[in-house]
């Protein structure tokens, strides 16, 4: 029976070069995906674009090409990815560059667009009259990377797209199937879904000592779906890399940001989780199946960027004995000296006491041996944003005794909201150039 | 016993939401979640978190709940001044809830 190798080598934009250099020299892999745009990314990078201060694709690209080009090129892999960000036909043409200086030539790249839907939506606000629009990206789906899967590419760069299309339009483009069959497409989704966060599924975010002990997490490998024409998958990793692959940890993955399990929503299908099956097959290797699927929402998830001003924050440090009321005195310090910045607008914590769960959660056995105060705040003007970084190092002179390793920074925030759009108002295009 | 005992957790997020899987080590322990780790007391716990509710979703055959939680809507991702403006480290708290059992269950 025919079957399909896919690895997933990257789950974030920031992530590891080499596993997925493992995967295009010893994967045998038929694709190779690299899920690279998170929610604000995009935004982020259309701000940057409109500021001429950046391309508007990943600036990772082209470290990520050049890795593996030469192994893609020589196994024949091709390399599906969302490292277009706001200007996939920019990303395009570095790879192109890129190919022939590094003498691949007749490499066939193409670019989808057409998520950009920031001209559908005109007047359309958070709410919020100090925030303004910057962004508007359709969730494209399988389509238009089937399309130029079929046209021949060997790279397919996209923008915004749903991450388990990244995965599913490669095995509709092996196996054939049809755009309204529900089950396989439900079950091609899952399997996709479980590759969208690479390292997540090979034993990242996993391990807990002495309850999910995970080995060789410095050298995790990153995972291979070898998938059926049922879609029926096996789930590895290369012999030799970190990690561990089992049926625990695909159970997280599998709800992983995920609401109702027997309705996640893309734009190719309604997929339904609750019937999925997962069996141990020899060590790191788990076989999938038994998802389901039900027909695609008539409308498309828009996630809209709004520039929302500036974001400061400071950070100080007590230690030894009255560490605490030290840290104490210098948050009270800051209160009175902040007390112009809106309620809602400034937030402070003990960073080793109440700074993850707030000070409900958090129960205290003993004094601490050091304390971290931060104070964050969001401004309109980036002077103020100023003031508030001012006051935390000027802690070190007018506040309590013995105050350390100040650091403060100030950035321009992008804050990200969701809309629906009908289906038929996007229109994604694409096209192929050859190095 | 704490839930971490039998069970495991992870975190995942969509804007003001945040999603907390708890999958139970053995399978025939999937009752006992289903029977002490309720919405109610789910709400309860992230009382100071939440602007509703949590949600429970049962997923018996991977003997896992899946419990979403909706933040007020200043608290998403990336509108949050939290450090942990995610709520990655969020599982943990539910691992560490007292469900009432002798210590021999797990």
């Amino acid at each position: 029976m025919k079957t399909v190798r896919i690895g997933a080598g990257a789950g974030f934009a920031g992530d590891r070069i080499d596993p997925a250099v493992d995967l295009a020299r010893d994967g045998r892999l038929k694709y190779l995906v690299f899920e690279c745009l998170a929610e604000r990314t995009i935004a982020l990078a259309q701000l940057a674009k409109r500021q001429g201060s950046s391309s508007g694709f990943d600036p990772l690209l082209r470290t990520r090409m050049e890795a593996v080009l030469p192994f893609c090129r020589s196994n024949r892999t091709r390399i599906i990815t969302n490292m277009g960000a706001a200007n996939p036909q920019g990303a395009v043409r570095e790879t192109i560059l890129l190919a022939r200086s590094l003498g691949l030539f007749g490499l066939c790249v193409a670019w989808v667009t057409g998520d950009d839907v920031l001209h559908l939506l005109p007047g359309h606000t958070s709410g919020d009259p100090r925030e303004e629009l910057v962004s508007a990206n359709a969730y494209l789906g399988i389509e238009p990377i089937r399309e130029c899967l079929r046209k021949g590419a060997d790279v397919v760069i996209t923008g915004r797209v749903a991450d388990p299309s990244l995965f599913l339009a490669p095995m509709v483009h092996e196996f054939g199937w049809s755009l309204d069959d529900w089950q396989r497409l439900g079950q091609g989704t899952a399997v996709g879904h479980l590759l969208e966060c690479a390292g997540q599924l090979t034993g990242g975010y996993f391990a807990d000592p002495g309850y999910k002990d995970v080995a060789g997490l410095d050298r995790l490998g990153f995972p291979i779906a070898e998938i059926d024409e049922s879609g029926a998958a096996i789930l590895t990793k290369l012999i030799g890399s970190g990690g561990a692959l089992s049926v625990r940890n695909c159970k997280e993955q599998i709800l992983y940001e995920v609401q109702d399990p027997s309705r996640y929503l893309t734009p190719d299908v309604t997929a339904d989780f609750t019937t999925i099956q997962f069996a141990q097959d020899g060590p790191n290797k788990v076989l999938v199946s038994g998802a389901g699927g039900r027909e695609r929402p008539t409308s498309l998830k828009v996630s809209t960027g709004f520039h929302t001003g500036f974001v400061a924050e400071g950070q100080i440090s007590y230690a030894g004995p009255g560490a605490l009321p030290r840290a104490r005195l210098a948050r009270q310090i800051l209160e009175n000296r902040l007390h112009w910045i809106a309620v809602g607008d400034l937030r402070m914590d003990f960073i080793g006491i109440d700074s993850m769960h707030g000070a409900m959660l958090s129960q205290l056995a003993c004094e601490p041996y050091e304390v971290r105060l931060r104070a964050a705040g969001r401004f309109v003007e980036k002077c103020d944003a100023h003031r508030l970084t001012q006051e935390i190092e000027s802690l070190y002179v007018n506040g309590p005794a013995g105050g350390g390793g100040a650091v403060t920074s100030v950035r321009e925030n992008i804050a990200m909201d969701a809309v629906l759009i009908p289906r038929r108002s996007v229109a994604p295009e694409i096209g192929l150039e050859v190095a | 016993m704490k839930l971490r005992e039998i069970a495991h957790a992870r975190a995942g997020d969509k804007g003001n939401i945040v999603n907390i899987s708890v999958i139970a080590y053995n399978q025939e322990n999937y009752a006992l979640l289903e029977e002490h780790v309720t919405a109610e007391r789910v709400s309860q716990l992230f009382a100071s978190l939440i602007a509703r509710p949590a949600e429970r979703f049962c997923v018996p055959g991977l003997g896992a709940l899946n419990f979403v939680l909706h933040r007020p809507p200043s608290e998403s991702v990336t509108r949050s001044l939290a450090l942990d403006g995610h709520g990655k480290t969020l599982a943990f708290v539910l691992l560490n809830l007292e469900i009432g059992l002798a210590d021999s269950a797990g």
